[in-house]
């Protein structure tokens, strides 16, 4: 944790210049080879960006959630599939060991984690199991000192990569919902674990995601996170209160880099003999956009800062979420717009961000879910 | 072996530099702030030369108001152990007078080597190397692309217009840095938490013993005038032509 204005300045100077020198050149690169570069995944290993989230004491930087979300978004001003290699490590892939896990657990895997060795992965959605998490079928049936994990994982983040996986399972099938979960840490190479083939998508080509396979999977009960029965799902759900502000700040970092690029088209594209910036329309655009821009940002912080004094933030983090994603796709919208036939255009670049961020309103909680997280959230609060 | 480094804190280098409204000077309002990156390579270069055996302690000293602080601190992160922080407000200060207070620090800290950059990418007087070394009496290489140092001995390569020339100079000496002398590194994340145990000292005009008598006055600042629009031209003989008879520069 820094809670020091000027080594804040520094960090985020620092992400700034490694974002503007060494990313922003390759993006163009990546979306067609649908690859980062080995030299890059060194070079984020060595500047430290795997453990920016992992406690101190484990090799990470143990930022606050508010320096976090102000790193997010100097990050978030280049290719998103960048962050994503090292978002889960950060986030879901290692938050359920860091809130949850034994002593063991985090003295095994977080330093492994912070410097980037392992990648880490999180297994939660099922081909029938999305937004409605609490029903997932995959099964872990205790036999002994090891628990025999059956069931299939989809669209699952740097499952390619991962060196492990927080799965959630159900241990107990006689209780239907949330409390028959368990997590566990399930290592790459253990019999009976398959990852498939890498999926096709609509953007951020060059981060991966996959299904992942357990048949006849034998996990030891050392993997249990925590090592008790029933609390996978709570550690799913504080894991994704944190993921969403994530996410959200995400949408911003983004956001920034598609209306600035905007501006810039404005400023130096002419019609009519003047730039276009100059037309009221397109000024009219450029303001809607970085008003929500704002709204969206204040928000991130404002969830943050609550998060970092100890506030259960489950509604602020959806709000947030929420917000910033849709505003983020009504940006890039825009900015496309903006660019007119340029934007449909692939070298400009900003197609490839308006495919990118539509993800943004899907994953970690699609919109219509943080409507439901909200909405509950009011009406148990009043009633 | 000590090595003391001088860096100075400018408007970064990706900055769309502005002039104030009155054409007093650069507006600097809210304007990104960074470490200017001939000092860069003189801080990365210390660090190379302690990494490397040569140098033991690494000490940066810059001038200014508080904000400077925080550029100390970055060469902190990029490897320097301790800072020195002389506070001289918001005064404008002429080379000669940065030279001064520096002369004092060095004349306090005794170090082997004093690195500077060339010139600072704001004002680009490239004076203050060269004013420090008379004042300290010291030899002086400036504009290195390579600094060996062995046996008490320094050998740098400088870049001159007719190519490259080699010195050997004694200790101590101050060097000042080209931009081929080497590429700065990425700070670690890590070393950014380091930067902020690291001891920094303050200093003012006052307790070194120097009066900010400046000697030069900026009288207007103004931006360069706009390009004009060029001309496309359908091939080399309408070039040579219009070089000729209308840009009349052949």
């Amino acid at each position: 944790m820094i809670r020091d204005q000027e080594i804040l300045n520094i960090l985020l100077d620092t992400i700034e210049r490694f974002v503007r020198e060494r990313l922003i050149p390759l993006e163009q690169e990546v979306a067609e080879s649908d690859q980062i570069p080995e030299s890059i995944v060194t070079e984020m290993k060595a500047l430290g960006l795997f453990g920016l989230s992992i406690p101190e004491e484990y090799g990470g930087m143990g930022l606050s959630m508010e320096e976090e979300v102000l790193a997010t978004m100097v990050i978030g001003h280049t290719s998103p599939a960048f962050r994503s290699l090292f978002a889960t490590n950060n986030g879901i892939g290692s938050q359920g060991i860091v809130m949850d896990g034994t002593s063991e657990q985090k003295a095994h895997y977080l330093p492994q984690l912070a410097s980037g060795d392992l990648i880490g992965s999180f297994a939660l959605t099922e081909p029938d199991s999305g937004s409605d998490a609490a029903s997932l079928r995959t099964q872990a049936v205790r036999d002994g000192n090891h628990y025999i994990l059956n069931g299939t994982k989809r669209y699952i983040t740097n499952a390619p990569e991962a060196g492990i996986f927080t799965v959630m399972a159900r241990t107990d099938a006689d209780k239907k919902g949330a409390d028959g979960i368990s997590a566990f840490i399930v290592e790459r190479g253990t019999a009976g674990l398959t990852v498939g083939s890498i999926d096709k998508k609509m953007g951020q080509k060059g981060a991966h995601t996959a299904d992942v396979i357990f048949d006849n999977c034998r996990v030891p009960v050392s993997q249990l996170i925590g090592g008790r029965e029933g609390i996978g799902f709570k550690t799913a759900m504080k894991v994704l209160d944190k993921g969403r502000i994530n996410i959200a700040a995400l949408c911003v970092g983004v956001s920034e880099r598609m209306l600035d690029d905007a501006l810039h088209y404005a400023l130096e594209r002419k019609q009519f003999g003047k730039p276009i910036a100059d037309f009221q329309l397109i000024q009219a655009m450029l303001a809607d956009s970085k008003a929500e821009l704002y709204a969206a940002r204040s928000m991130v912080i404002d969830a943050a800062r609550r998060r970092d004094a100890g506030q259960d933030v489950g509604t602020e983090a959806a709000c947030a979420k929420l917000f910033a994603s849709e505003a983020c796709g009504r940006i890039a919208d825009r900015a496309v717009q903006i660019f007119g036939g340029a934007g449909y255009l692939a070298e400009y670049g900003i197609e490839r961000f308006y495919r990118d961020v539509r993800l943004f309103r899907i994953f970690e909680g699609t919109s219509q879910i943080q409507q439901l997280v909200i909405a509950r959230n009011m009406i148990r609060a009043a009633s | 072996m000590k090595i003391l480094v001088a860096i100075k804190r400018v408007l970064d280098y990706s900055v769309k530099v502005r002039v104030k409204t009155d054409h007093s000077d650069v507006d600097l309002a809210n304007a990104k702030m960074s470490m200017n990156p001939f000092c860069e390579i003189a801080v990365e270069e210390a660090v190379r030369l302690k990494e490397a055996g040569v140098a033991s302690e690494i000490i940066v000293v810059s001038i200014g108001s508080k904000a400077v602080q925080e550029t100390i601190r970055s060469a902190m992160a990029m490897g320097a152990d301790r800072g020195i922080w002389i506070d001289s407000g918001e005064a404008a200060l002429s080379p000669l007078t940065i030279a001064q207070l520096l002369a004092k620090v060095v004349q306090a800290e005794q170090p082997s080597v004093v690195l500077l950059g060339k010139q600072a990418i704001d004002s680009d007087d490239n004076q203050t190397g060269q004013m420090l070394a008379a004042l300290c009496d010291y030899p002086q290489a400036t504009f290195a692309s390579k600094v060996t140092i062995a046996d008490s001995k320094a050998t740098v390569v400088r870049e001159v217009d007719g190519g490259l020339q080699t010195l050997q100079l004694a200790l101590p000496l101050v060097v000042t840095t080209d931009l081929r002398l080497n590429e700065p590194r990425y700070v670690k994340l890590p070393d950014i938490m380091k930067a902020k145990k690291k001891p920094l000292d303050t200093q003012t005009p006052e307790s070194l013993g120097v009066s900010l008598n400046n000697s030069v006055k900026m009288i207007k600042v103004e931006p360069p005038s706009e390009r004009k629009a060029g001309i496309m031209v359908p091939d080399v003989d309408a070039l040579i032509n219009s070089l000729k008879n209308q840009a009349k520069v052949l």
